[in-house]
């Protein structure tokens, strides 16, 4: 830093970039108070945080953790479904039915990570599936509870009640306040997770497990207990989605949608901090606009994902810190 | 519901086997490719689906079946050196990831390109006149198109196994997949044969979709559900052991077909049940070598 | 330095709240004037249609006939010179991407009415977001939990028909003609089960005998591993109620194993679009329902006319099942407007209620307690000789005519009188 300074000693003529890193904060907040303005519908940029969360949640896994998870669409699925049966079958409270999620998130995370967690590489990756696949048809017959094909439906909350503050959750823009409210609270826990001493195991053990356990660490409860927490933010974005969508269809556990934040994740740079939420604007906008002009939008999503991969391996956002660092 | 005599558990199992079959010939171009190249081919279903849709505009050019199950296979395998020359080489050494996820992409591009040549809705595709009708094999009617696919899985197996391991390609390929480190020391160019290993996977996969086009007749999306069908059988045999593809491909086919005797609603599930018991337990599953791609 | 960081922090803050304010007035602004230039606006009909995915032909044929209603309703003057725009967009064949461009069609696009979808999930999805803010929705595709009073309101319609009504009137047709012992192959989802029940309903007054019922998974590709134990059953008639690509694998395959020797095979749907994908020989002989069938334009002037528009807008192709339900949907909502004379929807719910029309197939109505359109059943067996043409798929082989009595009853659905 203060070599930068005695480089640059004005300060008015810094990079983009130091000015990005200085007020990270701030922009971050602005991006997202703006970011429904500049989308092409409020619901689209509802979708994007969530997907972005639920992107998150994965990247710690996969970006931090160092395992590819082709399961996650059960953590994302679990979050929603018991959300969604907190509204509709017991009529709870909307902050009720949102715990009701997370710790759907978690417990789903637990049973599949405890039965998964011994394994490596893509074998982790197909046992995830095979697990999140279990998962799915246990929701898929559970039709009295979940509405098996026809999905759950009747999660409407219209209204949002906080210390005596009426917030009418039918309204778009206050729906995108609320998600973002929580998407935001959920960045900062990570951040913070991922600064503590724990998130520096976490690293630890993707970069050396040997290592890692030489020093005395217990490298499978540290994979067991990261996998668990990113189901918890998975199961968060699942619950948002519940209450923005009012419905939740068996779709969101199909491993199509394990497919899809692998793919985010990627698109945005994995293992890093805000690549998920660019991967999802990148991906559902791309999507939106392309879909809107031609039905072959698959051709274009595809090359495009293709480029990716040849082109820029670390990801939009990998690239971009990449560059501003130069 | 009645009627469990012993002639239906013998013709449910040879039934189970004879889908089995089918996974298994569409399962071993994809353990060859993971195998040899560990590249987890995501497209394997579309090159399947573009050997059917090869097989349908051949044939609707004047050519016949028989034709077909030469040159689809050749046809789609030069499509596979394409991919693998132009799309999969820059990749090799940043790990299992980027080939894959490349592939997965490189499946949507070939499945709405298809799209784009022939239409959305499917195509009925019709059994060679003299494989139609169905044939007493001792318990029960069984379709002769189906024998037949059983046979020419045989046949490909066989082909394959002779390739690999009496020809001196085949032992080259095979020190490759061991290390392919120390064959490129010993002077051989390795890229020459992932680039072979490649064609051939893709090649087979063209040809088990053209065998499964008059089974089912021919869509965009044909290739959808039996890649996650192959997935499994590639693991529970073991990533990359041909023999263990063959032997899990059997018992697949033969638990989908037990399952649906005592409970057809669970065919589907009862497959990845098999995975998640057989990974948990073996993690490396039959045949696959311990701690490969840990 | 310290202090200077600190300024620009606060600046940015600043800057940060008078951009917030500047977008919260952006935010507004639009709405505002959209509201009060809605009296004079376009009518906007919301259409989400699945035109990616294995139903995309299907929902191309729904767009053009709703394409071909709305342009008919502009010709003839609109709603006092008001026009109407039908803004179509694709539900991806997936429920959370429905209830997403429902969203968009509903909070952007500002749409009058929500006409649409080509699944029983998705129907229920774009049901839930739009009865939630009052917008009417008029269904054009089957399922019979739309009706039931847990997902009814007063803004849903549903112009298709249900399982319960085709397998009602496809069991009535085969169980008096081609025996009582009936085996069922059935994509194990509440379509499926659905229409198992409409067929065992009705085959209690047959006396059928229920061999038994092989629930088979969704989107399953080989059925080799049923099709021994159904034959073994030695059914009269084997009821396939699956749907789409399950259906058209499901005959081929049964038709190699040989059960169409010994066996009728019936199914409660027949698509036009699925018998040209599956072709002659898969559906020979197969008989089934369907709520549209084109060459029904002998037997009615309304079919005639429709069928001639169609062929005129779109060189001589001739509407499917499906299209025909996008063209009755949407133009009975349209006659529905001119008939109140607003846009209002009160008005315009009373005005559908009230319609007795005939678009397309005969006449049809909105049942009062869960707006189920009373309509007739065809009853179709699939050709595969002296086809005249491309089209010329199906043989009609007797029509039910739209009685209430065929349809679940108020009291069933859960709906209080």
């Amino acid at each position: 830093m203060t070599e930068r300074a005695i480089k640059q000693p004005d300060t008015t003529t810094v990079g983009w970039y130091e000015f990005a890193t200085r007020h990270r904060a701030s922009i971050a907040a602005l991006v997202v108070l703006i970011f429904p303005l500049a989308m092409p519908f409020t619901a689209l940029a509802v979708n994007i945080l969530i997907y972005g969360l639920y992107a998150l949640g994965f990247n710690l896994v996969f970006g931090y953790l160092g395992l590819l998870s082709f399961g996650h669409a059960a953590l994302f699925g679990a979050g929603a479904y018991l959300c969604g049966i907190a509204v509709v079958h017991f009529g709870w409270p909307w902050y009720a039915a949102i715990a009701a999620g997370v710790t759907g998130g978690f417990l789903i995370a637990l049973l599949i990570g405890v039965l998964a967690i011994r394994t490596r590489g893509i074998y982790f990756a197909m046992v995830t599936m095979a697990l999140s696949q279990c998962v799915y048809y246990l929701f898929y017959q559970a039709v009295d509870w979940t509405g098996g094909e026809n999905g759950l439906r009747g999660i409407n909350v219209r209204s949002i009640d906080l210390f005596g503050l009426r917030l009418d959750f039918i309204n778009p823009l206050t729906r995108y306040y609320v998600v973002a409210t929580f998407v935001i609270a959920a960045f900062f826990v990570l951040s913070r997770i991922l600064a503590s001493p724990f998130g520096a195991v976490i690293e630890a053990v993707r970069e050396n497990e040997m290592r890692a356990r030489a020093s005395g660490y217990d490298v499978t409860l540290t994979r067991l207990l990261t996998f668990v927490l990113s189901g918890g933010f998975c199961g968060l974005a699942g619950a948002l989605q519940a209450l923005h969508l009012s419905i939740v269809p068996i779709e969101i556990m199909h491993y199509e949608t394990s497919g899809l934040v692998v793919m985010v994740a990627l698109l945005g740079g994995m293992g890093t901090f805000f690549g998920p939420m660019v991967g999802a604007a990148v991906f559902l906008v791309l999507e939106n606009l392309v879909s809107l002009w031609t039905v072959h939008w698959q051709l274009i999503v595809g090359a495009i994902f293709i480029a990716c991969v040849l082109f820029f391996p670390t990801g939009i956002w990998g690239t971009l810190i990449a560059r501003g660092r130069r | 519901m009645a009627g469990l005599s012993f002639d239906l558990i013998a013709l449910q199992l040879f039934a189970g086997l004879a889908l089995g079959a089918i996974y298994v010939l569409f399962a071993i171009g994809l353990s060859l490719i993971f195998g040899m190249l560990t590249v987890v081919n995501f497209a394997h279903g579309a090159f399947y689906m573009v050997g059917a849709y090869v097989g349908l505009y051949l044939i609707s050019l004047g050519g016949n079946f028989w034709l077909c199950l030469i040159a689809v296979p050749l046809l789609i395998g030069l499509f596979g050196l394409a991919v693998e020359r132009v799309l999969i080489r820059p990749l090799y050494g940043r790990g299992i990831d980027y080939p894959l996820l490349l592939t997965f992409g490189l499946s949507y591009v070939m499945v709405e390109c298809v799209r784009i040549a022939f239409g959305k809705t499917g195509y009925p595709f019709d059994t060679p006149e003299i494989l139609q009708g169905a044939v007493n094999i001792g318990v029960g009617y069984f379709p002769l198109y189906r024998l037949f696919v059983i046979g020419a899985t045989a046949v490909v197996l066989l082909a394959l196994w002779l390739f690999l391991e009496k020809t001196s390609f085949g032992l080259i390929i095979r020190a490759g997949a061991r290390d392919p480190q120390i064959v490129r020391v010993l002077g051989v160019d390795v890229s020459r044969v992932w680039l072979i290993v490649f064609g051939i996977g893709t090649a087979i996969a063209g040809f088990a979709g053209l065998l499964a086009a008059p089974l089912q007749g021919v869509i965009p999306e044909m290739g959808g559900t039996i890649l996650a069908e192959a997935f499994v059988v590639t693991v529970v045999g073991g990533m990359g052991s041909i023999g263990g593809a063959v032997l899990a491909g059997l018992l697949v086919g033969v638990v989908v077909s037990m399952t649906s005797l005592f409970a057809p609603e669970m065919a589907k599930v009862s497959i990845f049940a098999l995975m998640a018991v057989v990974l948990v337990v073996r993690p490396q599953g039959f045949f696959g070598r311990a701690g490969l791609l840990s | 330095m310290t202090s200077k960081v600190t300024r620009t922090g606060s600046m940015s803050r600043r800057r940060l709240l008078t951009t917030a304010g500047a977008g919260a007035v952006l935010a507004v602004s639009p709405f505002r004037i959209k509201l009060v230039q809605a009296q004079e606006a376009t009518i906007k009909i919301g259409f989400p249609v699945p035109l990616t995915g294995p139903y995309g032909a299907e929902a191309q044929d729904q767009v053009r006939a709703g394409q071909l209603a709305v342009a008919q309703f502009n010709d003839a003057g609109g709603l006092n010179g008001r026009k109407a725009e039908l803004v179509v967009r694709d539900d991806k064949l997936n429920p959370g991407e429905a209830a997403t461009r429902t969203l968009e069609l509903v909070e952007k696009e500002k749409v009058n009415f929500v006409v649409g979808s080509l699944s029983a999930a998705v129907q229920l999805a774009i049901n839930n977001v739009t009865k939630e803010r009052g917008i009417i929705f008029n269904s054009i595709s089957q399922s019979d939990a739309i009706n039931e009073a847990s997902d009814f309101s007063k803004y849903t319609f549903h112009e298709a028909l249900n399982p319960h009504m085709t397998s009602g009137a496809v069991g009535r047709y085969a169980f008096a003609k081609f025996g009582k012992k009936v085996a069922f192959l059935t994509a194990d989802y509440a379509y499926g089960h659905e229409m198992v029940r409409g067929f065992l309903e009705v085959g209690k007054q047959f006396n059928i005998e229920n061999l038994g019922d092989i629930r088979h998974p969704l989107g399953t590709s080989d059925f080799s591993t049923v099709l021994p134990r159904l034959q073994a059953l030695k059914p009269d008639i084997l009821c396939i109620s699956n749907f789409g690509r399950d259906q058209q694998i499901a005959l081929k395959q049964a038709t190699d194993f040989g059960i169409k020797k010994s066996t009728q095979i019936i199914a409660p749907v027949l698509s036009h679009a699925s018998r040209v994908a599956a072709g002659a020989q898969a559906f020979e002989g197969v008989i089934g329902g369907s709520s549209f069938y084109w060459g029904i334009e002998d037997k009615f002037a309304s079919t005639k006319a429709f069928n001639d528009a169609f062929r005129k807008m779109y060189d001589g192709k001739v509407p499917t099942d499906y299209g025909a339900l996008a063209y009755g949907g949407v133009r009975a909502m349209l006659e529905a407007v001119k008939g109140a004379g607003t846009v209002d929807t009160d008005k315009v719910i009373a005005a559908l209620e009230a319609l007795k029309y005939d678009y397309y197939k005969g006449p049809q109505y909105y049942r009062k307690c869960d707006h189920q359109s009373v309509q007739s059943v065809l009853i179709v067996k699939s050709k595969s000789r002296d086809m005249k043409n491309d089209a010329d798929v199906f043989e009609v082989l007797s029509t039910e005519e739209p009685n209430e009595k065929n349809l679940r009853t108020c009291d069933d659905l859960g709906h209080k009188s």
